[in-house]
């Protein structure tokens, strides 16, 4: 047989898998037909054909029986096509000469009866002899990698992520949504299960970030536009007015002292309204940067014109006070991007039955993070809305988790910040605090060793998920307070709990624009809304886009300890690519037989990639190699018939589909 | 004086009473129609409707109990296109379950279209089942009850009940949690409603007759939290809820040595009064608690100074 | 006679796996409305919402975990069965969707058809006279249920209803009337089923 290439000499391998293919796939009986098939001049079985014999094999083959074409059949291409193509490789023949057959998961791991298992693997190997005697050699593309990285989200996923690579020498532009970066870890007082003070660990990590001389910083900002492919990303970044000038405002803070209003009067939004603040401000005191912004909502120079502008006269040295500024666009070029853009917690209002919004006294763990912290609403005082102390507490756990009418998964950091907050309240109350909990769990290092501790403290431990929050006093103990009923599964009990402060635990979920967000990065999620990893065990911080990295939360619910160690892990991911100076795209890339195209157009608007564009003078269609991702819809579409793809010529297409249909 | 919706198409409906509506609910279903009229609604009888089964046939024999419901949504079809309104929540969730059990189980489909079959009673349709609190609240709305009020309240603030079968499972008359639609409706009239967290708590429906004292203790549970909340009376929406809550006051005054004397009003009952109904077209004079109450507040303030 | 040789009289709440039949509970978790058992986190949402748990022996949750084991004696012979008032509440809540109630239901049902309540308990008297009334008849009258259950179970309590009845009399509410609908026939048919088990 021949194609045009000469005389075509094919080596078959079939792999045992141990018993994997070998247990169901009669792998002798399958070497042996092949080797009757015209063109096969070698054809083996062997026991794991991945192992290096097994590689040496073909290698060894090649140069002894002057082959020019390789096909095994084994495991899913996932798994080895890379180390088949690499061995043909070194037995000095194109990698694009080698086809691989997929008898295993394909086959072998789906069917009992052996005798017809082994037809089927006859059937698919026989396609992919056709087919291989098509193959070309073929050239992959090499690409330069920018070595500039975008960051997306300051919280400490994303600071931590461009403190690495910035150290690493690498220039990062981190952008940050709100007026400061540090995400939900600045609103902590303590972590858990140390207990040391997240300001201290966070605030030198902020700071070096705003000084690093390799990091951009950017925030009250977002991602516009990203257009590009792995390597050369180009990014549009919307800047929002802060009407504050970066370079100038020094942080002193006196504007906010001589704002007109003398009383902060303006809900903030930082301590989740906990607390006030005026027009002009600081989210809170260690915010990075050290800038003031004024809040164009509530400010009188916007809303009327006719403010007196104490905050300008004050400021008046350095002059950082702008209220003309504007919405800027800046646009960067990036080889690399990690994605470190956190969750939102659950709406508690979202479970009726909880009183959330209905009770004053009802708060969610994070407006509690703000209670107990030094620097918010209360000065790290534990009081309610009227000013008192709690004596009786509750935390409920699993609020808005592990529930089918919110959401289905386990927030994985509730149970172990629940236990923390307990500590934190009867260590600045007193009180008696009760944890309501479905199930402990505590499987991080140091973290049972921390739910002993709360135990031995005396916090109560009720195992049953809460029913109701209400105000109906049943008895007259209960007068004045809030009830929780709740059934002490381990006691056998239904339970009314009199308390005077009921902490929700809140669970952790995607953002509410996590999928826009997705979209606009061309990236993946879970049915859940998470971003997807290539791979849940083995490329748990990639993408299904070359280029573009996951880190924190935006990934799945993680406590910080997770979080730190994936950003350091898609750091390095990003390093990988960026040290490497390109990336190797695939040769299996559309491309027009320039004389047949007609000019239709009708291919441009179905490419997902954007890689057509329509040669005005040729008045032909034209496919960027380096943006097509071999996807096919072109090819397929294309009315006449004047696309092709490499790899996936006719030709070779018609022949595997010959070979599967010649049964024997 | 019911024909004011001029220019407007009456909008007409099917009507479902439901064997308490003959007895100890006859006041609901007095009530209800009398408002329908006054609203200038059309409610039509379901012709030879039967017995739901409530929950005595869903405890012996389920297929048998969707068969019930079955007929009666089969009639339902054959009366035309109207939604059913139907103000009984047992016989309520009893026509919505059959209706949501056949849609999702093939099974009970088959064999509850196969029964019909049998008896030659054609099958049922895509029937619109409906509580009166939802026409009220969502086909008349608040404002237009506002409008056609030519009575203002001046009777006592109420807490206003809805009880569990028509908000659970399905949601439909209202939310399942703190419901509000009565609220509003009765609010629309000049009532002043309390806060009242045991809104939808379980009346313990028929416990009072066959486990008497735990049927009892949580009607007593309730109008505790009614009296804790300042509320004098109690509208319900539902038959049971107001037997239960009326008929064993007495019981509790004896017992429990407190003084009970709550009147339990249908909330049709009292849109009824503010718009123009008479007291006894809306079966007020029905009532056994508080019956010096439903007096005082059920008349107009002419005729309250006539008496005096 | 001490009987210590038994092991019902002394170890009480001990269970061996032979007192379990793993089929009934497979049979129960089979039927529609209860396939949501085999999911349950055992977290008490159910039975700290139900208003009538705290007069039961076992609360749902525990019913839950007990039809789950296949303990069909502990299950059958429960109050907690009787006491559910179909009220839904668990049912909005569970966090796994589970439909207790109509598990309630399946389990009434259950009880009714082996017979296994105690004699002249007045529910499944009641939910009897019920159906043979409204097989007979087409509608239901509440007067002669109560009548007919007082008298089957135990007819002193008549004398506590009296009270009730005179105030409902009174007030108009108490219907005497026994009617029937002209469809009974084919209600007849339809009802009398293959499969009716009672
Ligand atoms: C109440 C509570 C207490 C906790 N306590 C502890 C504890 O004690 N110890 C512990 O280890 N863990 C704790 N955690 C978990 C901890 O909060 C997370 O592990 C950590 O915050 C994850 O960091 P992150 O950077 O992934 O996400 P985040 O902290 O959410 O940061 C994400 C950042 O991205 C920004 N962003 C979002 N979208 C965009 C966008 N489109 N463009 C630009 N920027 C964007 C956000 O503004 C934010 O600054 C707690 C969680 C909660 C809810
Ligand atoms: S609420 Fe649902 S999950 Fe929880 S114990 Fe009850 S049945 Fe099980
Ligand atoms: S339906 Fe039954 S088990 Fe469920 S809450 Fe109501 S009474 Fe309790």
């Amino acid at each position: 047989m021949s194609n045009g290439n000469g005389s075509v000499r094919i080596g078959f391998y079939v792999c045992h898998c141990g018993t994997n293919i070998a247990g169901v796939v009669d792998v002798k009986a399958l070497a042996e037909w092949a080797a009757t098939v015209p063109s096969v001049v070698v054809s083996r079985d062997y026991k794991y054909m991945c192992s290096d014999p097994g590689q040496e094999l073909i290698q060894q083959d090649i140069r002894d029986h002057h082959l020019n074409r390789i096909v095994v059949a084994s495991c899913s291409p996932h798994l080895h096509e890379r180390t088949f193509q690499t061995a043909t490789a070194k037995g000095g023949l194109s990698p694009y000469y080698f086809q691989m057959v997929n008898i295993r998961e394909h086959d072998s791991w789906v069917h009992k009866d052996k005798k017809a298992a082994t037809e089927k693997a006859k059937d698919l190997v026989r396609a992919a002899l056709r087919r291989v005697v098509f193959h070309e050699p073929l050239e992959k593309k090499q690409v330069p990698v920018r070595s500039d990285v975008l960051v997306v989200g300051g919280g400490i996923a994303g600071i931590h992520a461009a403190l690495t690579l910035a150290n690493a020498g690498k220039h990062v532009y981190l952008v940050e949504r709100e007026a400061t970066i540090g995400g939900h870890m600045a609103k902590f007082d303590k972590t858990f299960p140390t207990l040391d003070c997240a300001a201290c660990i966070l605030t030198p990590k902020m700071t070096a970030v705003r000084s690093h001389p390799n990091i951009t910083m950017w925030t009250l900002s977002e991602v516009a536009e990203v257009g590009g492919y792995v390597g050369n990303y180009h990014v549009k970044v919307r800047r929002k007015p802060r009407y504050v000038l970066e370079d100038a405002c020094i942080g002193c803070l006196e504007c906010i002292e001589a704002c007109v209003y003398k009383q902060a009067k303006v809900s903030d939004e930082f301590n989740l309204g906990l607390g006030k603040r005026k027009p002009i401000y600081i989210p809170f005191p260690q915010a990075v940067p050290q800038v003031v912004l004024i809040d164009p909502e509530t400010c009188i120079e916007f809303k009327s014109g006719k403010c007196k502008k104490t905050c300008v006269e004050i400021c008046a040295d350095r002059n950082a006070i702008d209220f003309k500024q504007q919405e800027e666009i800046k646009e960067i070029e990036v080889g690399t991007i990690i994605m470190s853009t956190g969750f939102q917690t659950v709406d508690a209002a979202r479970i009726p039955y909880y009183g959330y919004g209905a009770y004053p006294n009802v708060y969610t763990s994070l407006e509690v993070e703000r209670l107990i912290n030094a620097s918010g609403p209360t000065g790290g005082e534990v009081i309610l809305r009227d000013g008192k102390k709690p004596k009786a507490v509750g935390i409920v756990h699993c609020v808005g988790s592990r529930d089918e009418n919110t959401n289905r998964w386990c927030s994985r950091v509730c149970c172990m910040y629940s236990l923390k907050l307990a500590h934190l309240i009867k260590e600045h109350t007193d009180a008696e605090v009760f944890n309501f909990y479905i199930d402990i769990r505590t499987p991080g290092k140091g973290f049972e060793e921390f739910y002993c501790k709360l135990l031995s403290e005396g916090v109560h431990f009720i195992r049953g998920r809460v029913a109701e929050v209400t105000d109906w006093a049943l008895d007259p103990s209960e007068e004045g307070k809030l009830v929780i009923r709740v059934e002490d599964t381990l006691i056998g009990r239904v339970r009314r709990i009199p308390v005077d402060m009921v902490v929700l635990s809140v669970g952790l979920e995607p953002h509410a624009d996590a999928d826009e967000v997705r979209r606009q990065f061309n990236i993946t999620c879970s049915t859940e809304g998470w971003f997807l990893e290539r791979h849940p065990k083995l490329a748990p911080v990639n993408t299904f886009t070359d280029g573009i990295f996951l880190a924190g939360c935006c990934q799945g619910p993680k406590d910080i300890p997770d979080t730190v160690a994936q950003a350091g892990a898609a750091a390095a991911e990003a390093l990988v690519l960026i040290d490497a100076g390109h990336v190797e795209l695939e040769p299996n890339t559309a491309y027009v037989l320039e004389d047949e195209c007609s000019g239709c157009k009708s291919c441009l608007s179905l490419c997902p990639y954007t890689a057509i564009a329509y040669h005005e003078e040729k008045k032909k269609a034209e496919i960027n190699e380096v943006l097509c991702k071999g996807c096919g819809v072109c090819v397929a579409a294309c009315p006449s018939g004047s696309i092709q793809q490499h790899m996936f010529q006719d030709e070779q297409i018609f022949a595997e589909i010959e070979g599967v249909l010649a049964h024997a | 004086m019911a024909n004011s919706t001029s220019g407007q198409e009456k909008k007409s409906y099917l009507y479902f009473p439901g064997c308490t509506m003959q007895a100890t609910g006859i006041a609901y279903g007095e009530s209800v129609r009398t408002l329908f009229r006054l609203l200038g609604l059309q409610v039509e009888e379901l012709e030879d409707w039967n017995c739901c089964g409530a929950t005595s046939y869903m405890s012996i024999d389920e297929r048998a109990a969707f068969v019930l419901s079955a007929r009666n949504l089969s009639l339902a079809r054959q009366a035309g296109p109207r939604d059913l309104v139907v103000p009984c929540t047992a016989c309520f969730l009893m026509l919505r379950k059959t209706q949501e059990y056949v849609r999702q189980y093939p099974s009970i489909r088959q064999e509850v279209e196969g029964a019909l079959k049998q008896a030659g009673i054609p099958p049922m349709g895509p029937v619109r089942v409906r509580h009166p609190l939802d026409v009220l609240y969502s086909d008349v709305g608040v404002e237009q009850i506002r409008a056609k009020a030519t009575r203002r309240w001046h009777g006592g603030r109420l807490a206003c009940y809805y009880g569990c079968q028509a908000l659970r499972p399905y949601a439909e008359a209202d939310q399942a949690y703190n419901p509000m639609r009565m609220d509003e409706l009765l609010q629309a009239v000049g009532v002043t409603t309390v806060d009242f967290p045991l809104k939808t708590k379980c009346c313990g429906g028929s416990l009072t007759g066959t486990i008497h004292p735990v049927g009892v203790r949580l009607n007593y549970i309730i109008l505790k939290e009614v009296a804790r909340r300042g509320a004098q009376a109690v509208a319900t929406m539902c038959s049971l809820c107001q037997f239960n809550l009326d008929a064993y006051q007495s019981e509790m005054r004896e017992e429990a040595h407190e003084v009970f004397d709550v009147p339990i009003l249908y909330f049709t009952q009292i849109l009824g009064w503010a718009l123009g109904g008479d007291f006894r077209s809306l079966g007020l004079h029905r009532g056994i608690a508080g019956r010096n109450l439903i007096g005082q507040w059920f008349t107009t303030p002419k005729e309250v100074e006539a008496y005096v | 006679m001490l009987g210590i040789y038994k092991q019902e009289a002394y170890e009480r709440h001990l269970r061996f796996q032979r007192d379990a039949d793993p089929t009934w509970g497979r049979k129960i978790t089979a039927l529609p409305g209860c396939e949501g058992i085999l999911t349950c986190m055992q977290c008490g949402t159910c039975s700290a919402a139900c208003p009538l748990s705290v007069y039961m022996d076992y609360t749902p949750r525990r019913i839950i975990a007990t039809v789950r084991e296949g303990f069909r004696e502990d299950v059958l012979r429960s109050q907690t069965i009787w006491l559910c008032a179909s009220c839904y509440a668990c049912r909005v809540r569970c966090p796994r969707e589970i439909n207790i109630t109509d598990v309630m239901y399946a389990l009434k049902r259950e009880a009714i058809r082996n017979r296994m309540y105690p004699p002249h308990f007045p529910i499944p008297i009641l939910a009897r006279a019920f159906f043979d009334m409204v097989k007979r008849r087409g509608r239901s009258t509440e007067f002669w249920l109560v009548l007919r259950m007082a008298l089957r179970s135990n007819p002193l309590i008549l004398l506590g209803m009296a009270k009730t009845g005179w105030h409902l009399w009174r007030t108009g509410r108490l219907s005497l009337g026994y009617e029937k609908i002209r469809g009974v026939g084919e209600l007849q048919k339809a009802l009398a089923s293959p499969r009716e088990e009672v």
